[in-house]
């Protein structure tokens, strides 16, 4: 028994789903726990996408359950802070920072024009822990690819959630905003658990603690168990290296 | 000069120009922020179903296109919410067949003699008190609007998915935007005309565009340059005897091309 034990926070249980009469998830088993920095990856098709829609509501569950925090999932998301995976939308909309940080809690809207003080304090304080305090006035406009992702991750926390969802999050972003975003997310993670869709392996993998493969069924590994079987002095797995692990441990 | 000022006719255009550029500035905002100008382009000349119908029944023309042209907007609202992809296909589709039935109705009306250019092409002095009264309780609908649902209209606007995500009714938003701009659009269509509405709701809302930092300011910056574009087409149209719409129009898209060549000139130096 695990005295310190951590706090289960995703509960997908014998979770299938199927468009028309296509089968695209069997079965999926998953706990995810609020320390747990979680890769989904797999193949385009494979059921990556249709996973985030189940988990965010978007998609009705047909078969199976998924629970968030003990709860069903419902149609709103205040304890996932979901971060969707194009970004580039209404690049030119006149808009602040601040403001898009403001959207991702409705509860605290007022019924009136205007942002509450309460709102703008809690909106700077997330723009500091995403280090973009200083770009709180500007346009979203005048960004970079890599710092709007920081925005629209603040929008995310700003609900406070115990889970933090990214679909891609560097899919639209230079080598080095990638890495950037990758430490923020390894600092987050010390508060919320993070759950990354993702197809890009290696700088994924070296973040992440625990990898879910999807192509229709899951299959699940703790990477910290598995990084001790290799031989990894520099602290990087290559994909290869993945790829080995995960047929090795394929169930 | 100052005494055409006397004139109740010039001074109803002058509300009424008033009253519509703000209205357009900031429904115009929302149509462009959502691109939706094919969308209320198809309003428009559906709404032409409506000035056909009412010509025909003898009802008052702003009613029945304004009633025709909420239908049309709600029948685009419905069929535009699930099927992005088909959207040019309906979009087109209400445009032509509002204009048809509108055609239609008025080969149908007996001894039809009504100058088909007024509406067309507006016919900004011919404005009444009753026309007033619509403009101002529509400007005063919009206002209540934007002013309690800002936020809400705000967060469907820029990202519509995470919206829906965060629980906002994104239909019922989106609806709304289209209503308000088909009404918008009516009110629109007796300045500058049928033609040319398209063109009041996006030259002055691209210049606000460019030198706004929120939906907000652009929303007023908008109605500020529309209602000079009003004022200064009107003077004009009034002074060399031209049509209003088309001075109105004109003036809009030269200051547009004046706009462009000056903000390009400045990021240069």
């Amino acid at each position: 028994m695990q005295i310190n034990k951590n706090l289960l926070v995703v509960e997908i249980e014998n979770l299938s789903f199927a468009y028309d009469k296509e089968l695209v998830l069997e079965d999926i088993n998953l706990n995810v726990y609020d320390k747990d920095f979680l890769v989904l990856i797999g193949p385009n098709g494979g059921g990556k996408s249709t996973l985030v829609k189940l988990v965010l509501g978007i998609n009705h569950i047909q078969d199976g359950s998924i629970k968030i925090l003990n709860k069903p999932v419902g149609k709103s998301i205040p304890s996932v802070g979901y971060v969707a995976q194009n970004t580039n939308i209404n690049i030119n909309f006149p808009i602040k920072v601040i403001e898009v940080v403001m959207m991702g809690d409705n509860s605290r809207i007022s019924s009136v024009f205007g942002y509450k003080k309460e709102e703008i304090s809690h909106a700077m304080e997330i723009l500091r822990q995403v280090g973009m305090q200083d770009f709180a006035k500007q346009k979203i406009s005048s960004l970079s690819g890599g710092q709007r992702q920081r925005v629209m991750i603040a929008r995310a926390l700003y609900s406070n959630p115990k889970i933090l969802l990214l679909d891609e999050p560097t899919s639209s972003i230079d080598v080095e905003g990638q890495k950037q975003i990758y430490e923020l997310l390894k600092e987050l993670n010390k508060k919320v658990c993070i759950i990354v869709v993702s197809h890009d392996l290696s700088i994924t993998l070296e973040y992440a603690t625990k990898v879910a493969h999807i192509n229709k069924k899951l299959s699940y590994h703790d990477l910290n168990s598995l990084k001790k079987e290799f031989d990894t002095n520099s602290g990087h797995i290559c994909e290869v290296e993945l790829l080995e692990m995960l047929s090795r441990h394929r169930c | 000069m100052l005494e055409i000022l006397s004139y109740e006719f010039i001074q109803n255009a002058i509300i009424a120009g008033l009253l519509v550029s703000f209205a357009a500035g900031i429904i115009g905002s929302l149509i462009v922020v959502n691109r939706m100008v094919f969308l209320a382009g198809g309003i428009a000349h559906a709404a032409y179903g409506g000035i056909g119908i009412a010509i025909f029944t003898g009802i008052p023309i702003f009613l029945g296109t304004s009633i025709f042209a909420v239908i049309a907007a709600l029948l685009m609202a419905l069929v535009t919410i699930n099927q992005r992809d088909k959207i040019d296909i309906f979009i087109g589709l209400i445009w032509a067949v509002g204009m048809a039935i509108g055609i239609i109705f008025i080969d149908l009306t007996p001894g039809y003699n009504v100058d088909l250019m007024g509406y067309l092409f507006g016919s900004i002095l011919a404005v009444n008190d009753s026309d007033l009264y619509f403009m101002g309780f529509l400007f005063v609908v919009i206002l209540l609007v934007v002013t309690f649902k800002y936020r809400y209209i705000l967060a469907v606007s820029y990202d519509s998915e995470y919206a829906g995500l965060s629980g906002i009714n994104v239909k019922f938003y989106y609806t709304l935007i289209l209503v308000l701009s088909a009404l918008t659009i009516v009110v629109t269509m007796k300045i500058v005309g049928l033609i040319l509405v398209i063109a009041l709701l996006t030259i002055p809302i691209y210049i606000a565009q460019n030198i706004s930092s929120s939906l907000y300011s652009m929303m007023i910056i908008s109605g500020f340059i529309a209602s000079f574009f009003t004022m200064v087409g009107l003077y004009l149209s009034y002074t060399f005897d031209l049509t209003s719409g088309a001075s109105i129009i004109l003036v809009s898209a030269f200051s547009l091309i004046v706009f462009m060549i000056i903000s390009k000139l400045r990021k240069k130096s």
